[in-house]
């Protein structure tokens, strides 16, 4: 069964705001991944996301394509991606991991091959970019057989009538994508995020996770403000993009990278509900 | 005289209400564009259910565009293929050398009743960001055209004409830098700008409702072509030929014809170096089924569901995936697809510079190279129609490169 519910019922009930950080799998090599994803845990990373390269990434600003080339340069598949959230999963029972990416490697492989490497991997969600819910065939109801959660995307420009339909197909969370753009685009439009985010509490108790464009404390404060959590994804793997080759045998520059999110963390943490 | 075309066999018949071909088609995009998609479908459905926009449409085409294009008898060209006798449906002989301006004529008026401000396009030959550059000239909208870094250098003259045009060309450094990363790069420019944007794909690809509504501009190749073959022959042809790369012209001369069972057709792939190697664009021969830039169709994708990078002589075939109609009619049977190498496509167009005096387009040279080898087997008396789909003169440097010709002296 999917470890995101619990989760996120944990955060809830300690009133904390959901931390949740993306890193593209692979982006250099699959033991760097690890070794990071184990870190971001370390510094209060509640969930994973697991970006799964493509290449034709076309939501990904470039921030996220260049981490994306990196990894398909260092020889990720998907089928590398589903051994290394296995890997995780031995050394970490707890933090749930969430695949995101594109169809194509998912079509390829085949859904019932894929919902079955996820299920053995412990993968406990899923999300595909580029596959809206009328579009997606017996995949969700293969993930659903296996308890692994479906998450899809509301946008600024997701009508009321499209959310509900949308909601209907989601579990675990609903991302909010915050801004008319592609990722790590800048955050222009706060309120547009408020007002459509209120909207949505209307017709759902899912969990409201924002992400796009948030990049630092200030910008996780003010998002984590109107939902239930952040996702960061082309701020961290703008720190990895930095790191030095071989980075597994330099800890220091690992555990650098990831303290953007411990950063992140104690501003949530300090901010928390509960103190406010 | 005009016998009507026949009714459709419902397979034929596609797409249904939500874009699908079959298994193929469909709308797979970011939710970002979701909304821009369906408004998009819903206004091309209200205005193409209005004879007025029609009657624009045809206006453009006939005062503007200077259609209908001449169907041309190749009597040399036929003479020395042997065989049956070759027609030429001549495409290239529109304002701005290709059939893309069909697409772009019709997309720039669906824009303006959408109040949109701002166009933007992919191009990979640069034939397709002309046409844009050249609707948004004539309207006097802004005009984004996004090309690969490397398709740039191999076609700088197409892009110097859309900088006179007034189009800004924006180079994309990301992936192969060709029309694929073109593509990305525009769809990431529409879900920026999605409130004023509106994206003209140039080919019968992408999200639905582009497929269809990009062959629904482009049959008027097809319709005209049909009726100037009866006009001039009383029968139908024996078989059309077009070259395929996204496969807006192939879809614009078949479509009309779907019914007339007794016409075969044949796609040209782009064969590269050959099928039996890696260098070459020819989902539909050598590929397989999965998503790419909106639909479900043919793709040139590796085992582990990454797109391939593609060859083809011209730039403008260099693309991995194909339109998801195309993808139909072949599981259909309908229409065969087959492959032409750079190799046979240089000779092609040589032969028909030399014998017709008619420089063709790389692009519409696999056409012609498929043509020749399919007439030698047809009986003399037998037609064949060939979709002369634009013309050679942004090629000229190339062949000339290719060739180690020394361009520009005597």
């Amino acid at each position: 069964m999917s470890r995101i519910a619990p989760c996120a019922a944990r955060a809830r009930e300690q009133e904390r705001g959901l931390l949740i950080p993306y890193l593209v799998a692979g982006d250099p090599d699959f033991a760097t991944t690890l070794a990071l994803m184990r870190e971001l845990v370390a510094r209060g990373a509640d969930m994973i996301e697991l970006g799964i390269p493509f290449s034709d990434p076309s939501s990904d600003g470039p921030v996220i394509q260049r981490g994306v080339e990196r990894a398909l340069a260092g020889g990720a598949t998907l089928a590398g991606v589903l051994e290394l959230a296995r890997r995780f999963r031995d050394q970490d029972g707890r933090t749930p991991v969430i695949l995101m990416g594109y169809l194509n490697p998912i079509e390829i492989m085949g859904y019932g091959e894929f919902t079955a490497g996820c299920a053995r991997a412990g993968v406990d969600g899923v999300l595909v970019v580029d596959m809206p819910p009328a579009e997606a065939g017996d995949l969700p109801a293969l993930l659903a057989g296996q308890g692994i959660d479906r998450i899809f995307l509301v946008s600024p420009t997701t009508t009321p009538g499209r959310a509900r339909e949308i909601i209907e197909y989601t579990s675990g969370y609903l991302y909010y994508v915050s801004l008319k753009g592609v990722t790590g685009a800048a955050l222009e439009d706060r309120e547009s995020v408020a007002g459509n985010i209120a909207g949505l509490r209307k017709l759902t108790d899912l969990p409201i996770i924002i992400g796009f464009g948030i990049r630092d404390e200030e910008t996780a404060l003010a998002m984590n403000a109107l939902g239930d959590g952040v996702i960061i994804g082309s701020a961290l793997v703008e720190k990895i993009e930095q790191l030095p080759p071989e980075a597994t045998g330099h800890p220091e520059a690992i555990g650098e990278a990831a303290e953007l999110i411990g950063k992140v963390r104690r501003a949530l943490d300090h901010d928390g509900k509960r103190v406010s | 005289m005009h016998e009507p075309a026949p009714e459709l066999r419902r397979e034929f018949s596609g797409p249904d209400e939500s874009g699908h071909f079959g298994p193929y088609g469909g709308a797979f995009v970011g939710e970002t564009l979701v909304r821009a998609v369906a408004e998009l479908a819903e206004a091309y459905a209200s205005l193409s259910a209005k004879p007025e926009f029609w009657r624009e449409f045809d206006a453009d085409l006939a005062d503007y565009v200077g259609r209908p294009s001449p169907l041309y008898l190749a009597e040399r060209l036929g003479e020395a293929w042997g065989g049956a006798r070759i027609w030429l449906k001549r495409e290239d002989l529109n304002h701005t050398g290709a059939h893309k301006i069909n697409n772009t004529i019709g997309q720039a008026l669906l824009a303006k009743h959408m109040g949109k401000t701002r166009l933007i396009a992919e191009t990979g030959a640069g034939q397709h960001g002309v046409a844009s550059a050249t609707v948004a000239a004539r309207m006097g909208l802004e005009c984004h055209v996004y090309m690969g870094a490397e398709d740039i250098v191999r076609q700088a003259p197409n892009v110097y004409r859309m900088k006179l045009l007034g189009a800004r060309v924006i180079a994309v450094e990301s992936g192969s830098r060709t029309l694929k990363d073109a593509m990305n790069e525009a769809l990431r420019d529409w879900a920026t700008h999605v409130d004023d944007t509106y994206y003209i794909i140039g080919t019968v690809a992408g999200p639905h409702p582009y497929p269809r509504m990009v062959r629904d501009f482009q049959s008027v190749i097809g319709r005209e072509a049909r009726r100037q073959f009866l006009e001039r022959t009383g029968v139908l042809p024996d078989a059309l030929v077009a070259c395929v790369g996204g496969g807006s012209n192939a879809i614009g001369l078949f479509h009309p014809f779907l019914g007339d069972s007794d016409v075969a057709m044949y796609g040209v792939e782009a064969a590269g170096r050959g099928l039996d190697t890696p260098d070459h664009a020819a989902p539909l021969c050598a590929g397989r089924p999965g998503v790419l830039h909106g639909n479900r169709t043919y793709l040139m994708t590796d085992e582990h569901g990454q797109i391939l990078d593609t060859h083809s002589v011209s730039a403008g075939l260099d693309y991995p995936g194909v339109g998801p109609e195309h993808a139909w009619l072949k599981d259909l049977e309908r229409v065969r697809y087959v492959g032409a190498t750079d190799r046979e496509t240089l000779e092609a167009f040589h032969q028909l510079t030399r014998l017709e005096g008619i420089i063709p387009a790389l692009e519409s040279s696999h056409a012609l190279a498929w043509a020749g080898r399919l007439a030698a087997k047809m009986k003399s008396g037998q037609n064949l129609l060939v979709n002369l789909s634009g013309r050679g003169d942004k090629d000229i440097e190339a062949v000339a490169r290719l060739e180690g010709a020394d361009f520009g002296t005597v």
